[in-house]
C-alpha cells in the first residue's frame, strides 16, 4: 500500500526537493512560504546538505546562481516581493543556461500588497520575468500531492533543458494540509557536466559560466540558440488536465486552486444543464495552446477564472486566435472566488453567447 | 634556466586594461599565488562587473561571471557545493563597497571560506570614471564634477577597517601596487589570502589599492605616485584583522 501522509503544501514541495537529489538550498523569510524554509533548515544538516539564510533574495538566487553553475541540483522558495527582488539573477541563470528550481508561493499585489493567496504573477513567470528574452518553465501545482510530484520534475525538466524551472504555487496550495503519497528517494549521480564549473584538474581547458556576449552577432546566436530550444518544449512538454470536456459546450481555463474552485463549478453547472468542462493548464509555460485551440472548435465560448485581474486570459485568447468570445471571472488582493461566482460566470457567457 | 615567465594560471590571452593600470600587476599577483600553492585545477573563480569583467578570458581556471556586486554569493554557492576546491572573487570598488555591498558584509560575517581579492582604485572605470563609493573627498569625477563634496556625497568607505570590525572574517588587509616593494609585499599578502582558505581558516580579503590613470586623467607615472601622496595617506595599508595570528599571539 503507498505509504500516505499528511503534510502542508510549502513542507511536501521540501521533503520532495530533497527526494529529488536537491542539497543545497537559499532563501530569506517571507509569508506564505515560510514552512518550505523551516523544514529545509531542520532536514538539510541531516542529510549533508546546505540550508542557508541569505542576507536577501538578491543574495539567495545568486548563491542558486554558484551552485547551478558546478552542476548540482539547487533551489530558492519565496513569495512575490521576494520574487521579484531575485528576477535579476533569475536572468543572468537563464542567460547561462543554468539549471535550478525557484518556488514562488503567490501572494497579493502589486507593492508589499498581502499575505493571502493570489495568482497575480502570472505574467512575471510566464513571460520572463527579468530583463532580457527568456522563459522560465512555469508548472503550477493544484494540490499537495502536485507540490511534491512537480517539484520532482521541475528539477528533470530544468536539467534537461538547462534552464530554470519555477512552481508558481499559491498561498492557498501551500499553506493547506492534504494527504501526499512522496516520490520515492531518487538516486542522483551526478556525473561532471560538460560545462559545469568543478576546477579543470590541468586536465581540460577551464569552463566559463557566462551570459555575457559582446559581440552583437553572438549575443543574437546565443538568443536565436535559446529560442530554438524553447520551441521544442514548447512543442513537447506542454501539460494539462482535461475534465469534463467531452461532450463540453463552454470550456473554464484555470490553474492552481482557481481550477479546484472551477471543478465544483463545473458540477454544479452541469446540474443546472450546461455542459461546462475545465482545461487546467499544468504547465503555465509552456501554455497548453494546443489544447485550448482544439477545444476552440468544439466550445462556442470560454470563461478564465484567476486570483488576478486576468493575466492568464491573454494566453487564453491567444491560443484560439480570439475565435470564440472568452470572458472573465476573478478575485483579485488575496480573495478567493467561490463555485457560485464561477457558475455565474458561465450562464452570463451562455446568456452573451446566445444574444 | 628560466628566470622569468608568465604563470601558468593566466591563458594567452591579451589583456584590455588600459596603459599604466595595475589590473594587470594584480592579475599576476593572484595567477602566482595559484601557481605557489599548486591549486589551479581545483580553483573556481568568479569575475564581477566593472573594468574586470572579462577577468574569466585571463585566468585559466575554472570561471563563473557573476551580476554586479554579487560575486561573494555566487562564490558562497559554489563553495558550499563543492568545498574542496578554492574558490575566489576578484572585484572593484563600485562592484564590492557599493551594489554589493551586502553581499560582501554578509560573507565576511558568515566567515565564509573564500577569497575575495578586491581592487580599489577609487573610480568606476569601465562606464566611464564616475565617482565611486572609494572615491577621495574633492576627488573630481564624472558625476563629482567639483570634487566630491561630503556634505552631498558623503565620505568613502574604507572597507578593510570597516570588514575588520566585524568578528567573522578570519583575514583583512590592504596592500598597494605602486612600487616595485608594495608588489613584493601584495604577493606575500594575496598567497597568504589563499592559503587560508586551503587550511580551512575562512572569509579571506585582500584590498589592493590599484591606479587608473586613463580615468584619473593622469600619466600612469603621476598616477603611482598620486597613491602615495593621497590614497595611501586615506587608506593606510597594513592588516587589518588576522584572527588566526591573534589567537597564536594570546597563547
Amino acid at each position: 500500500m503507498e505509504n500516505k501522509v499528511l503534510m502542508k503544501g510549502n513542507e511536501a514541495i521540501a521533503e520532495a526537493a530533497i527526494r529529488a537529489g536537491c542539497r543545497h538550498y537559499f532563501g530569506y523569510p517571507i509569508t506564505p512560504q515560510t514552512e518550505l524554509a523551516a523544514y529545509m533548515a531542520k532536514r538539510m544538516p541531516k542529510i549533508g546538505g546546505t540550508f542557508l539564510q541569505a542576507e536577501s533574495e538578491i543574495a539567495a538566487i545568486n548563491m542558486v546562481y554558484g551552485v547551478a553553475a558546478t552542476g548540482r541540483r539547487v533551489m530558492t522558495s519565496s513569495s512575490s516581493p521576494g520574487v521579484s527582488l531575485k528576477q535579476e539573477g533569475i536572468s543572468y541563470i537563464a542567460g547561462s543556461d543554468l539549471p535550478c528550481l525557484i518556488v514562488n508561493v503567490e501572494r497579493g499585489g502589486p507593492g508589499l500588497g498581502g499575505i493571502q493567496p493570489s495568482q497575480s504573477d502570472y505574467f512575471q513567470a510566464t513571460k520572463g520575468g527579468g530583463h532580457g528574452d527568456y522563459h522560465l518553465i512555469v508548472l503550477a501545482p493544484s494540490s499537495v500531492q502536485e507540490m511534491a510530484d512537480m517539484t520532482s520534475l521541475a528539477f528533470d525538466l530544468a536539467e534537461k533543458y538547462r534552464m530554470p524551472a519555477m512552481l508558481l504555487a499559491d498561498g492557498t496550495v501551500g499553506q493547506m494540509m492534504e494527504p501526499v503519497v512522496l516520490p520515492e528517494e531518487k538516486n542522483v549521480e551526478f556525473t561532471e557536466k560538460d560545462w559545469a564549473v568543478t576546477g579543470t584538474k590541468c586536465a581540460r581547458p577551464h569552463h566559463i559560466v557566462n551570459s555575457l556576449y559582446l559581440v552583437p552577432e553572438e549575443l543574437e546566436q546565443k538568443n536565436f540558440e535559446r529560442f530554438e530550444r524553447y520551441a521544442k518544449i514548447e512543442e513537447t512538454e506542454a501539460r494539462y488536465e482535461s475534465f469534463m470536456m467531452d461532450d463540453a459546450e463552454y470550456c473554464i481555463v484555470a490553474f492552481g486552486i482557481a481550477a479546484r474552485v472551477s471543478k465544483n463549478a463545473v458540477l454544479a453547472a452541469r446540474a443546472e444543464g450546461i455542459r461546462v468542462g475545465l482545461i487546467r493548464p499544468i504547465t503555465l509555460w509552456p501554455f497548453p495552446k494546443k489544447a485550448l485551440k482544439d477545444a476552440s472548435e468544439k466550445v462556442k465560448g470560454f470563461l478564465s477564472v484567476e486570483l488576478s485581474m486576468g493575466q492568464m486570459i491573454e494566453d487564453v485568447r491567444l491560443s484560439i486566435g480570439c475565435s470564440k468570445p472568452v470572458e472573465l471571472v476573478n478575485r483579485a488582493g488575496g480573495m478567493i472566488m467561490s463555485p457560485e461566482e464561477v457558475v455565474a460566470g458561465i450562464r452570463k457567457l451562455k446568456e452573451g453567447e446566445a444574444k | 634556466m628560466i628566470v622569468f615567465e608568465k604563470p601558468k594560471s593566466l591563458t594567452n590571452a591579451e589583456l584590455h586594461y588600459c596603459p599604466g593600470c595595475t589590473h594587470g600587476i594584480i592579475h599576476r599577483l593572484v595567477a602566482e599565488a595559484i601557481d605557489a600553492l599548486g591549486i589551479e585545477g581545483r580553483c573556481i573563480g568568479v569575475a564581477p562587473v566593472g573594468c574586470a569583467v572579462m577577468a574569466y578570458n585571463y585566468f585559466a581556471c575554472d570561471m563563473v561571471e557573476a551580476a554586479h556586486g554579487r560575486a561573494p554569493a555566487v562564490a558562497t554557492g559554489i563553495k558550499r557545493s563543492l568545498p574542496e576546491n578554492i574558490v575566489f572573487t576578484y572585484q572593484g570598488d563600485g562592484d564590492l563597497a557599493s551594489i554589493g555591498m551586502a553581499e560582501t558584509v554578509h560573507a565576511a560575517t558568515r566567515n565564509e571560506n573564500i577569497t575575495v581579492i578586491f581592487v580599489n582604485n577609487a573610480i568606476y572605470g569601465m562606464t566611464g570614471g564616475q565617482m565611486a563609493p572609494t572615491s577621495l573627498p574633492g576627488q573630481v569625477t564624472q558625476t563629482s564634477p567639483y570634487g566630491r563634496d561630503v556634505k552631498t556625497a558623503g565620505y568613502p568607505v574604507k572597507v578593510a577597517e570597516l570588514l575588520s570590525s566585524l568578528d567573522g572574517p578570519e583575514f583583512i588587509a590592504r596592500v598597494a601596487v605602486n612600487n616595485v616593494k608594495n608588489v613584493r609585499n601584495a604577493k606575500k599578502v594575496i598567497e597568504k589570502a589563499f592559503r587560508n582558505q586551503i587550511e580551512g581558516k575562512g572569509f579571506s580579503l585582500v584590498e589592493v589599492i590599484s591606479a587608473c590613470p586613463t580615468n584619473w586623467g593622469m600619466t600612469p607615472e603621476k598616477a603611482l605616485k598620486w597613491i602615495d601622496e593621497k590614497m595611501i595617506p586615506y587608506y593606510p595599508l597594513g592588516v587589518y584583522k588576522d584572527k588566526s595570528e591573534a589567537k597564536e599571539d594570546a597563547q
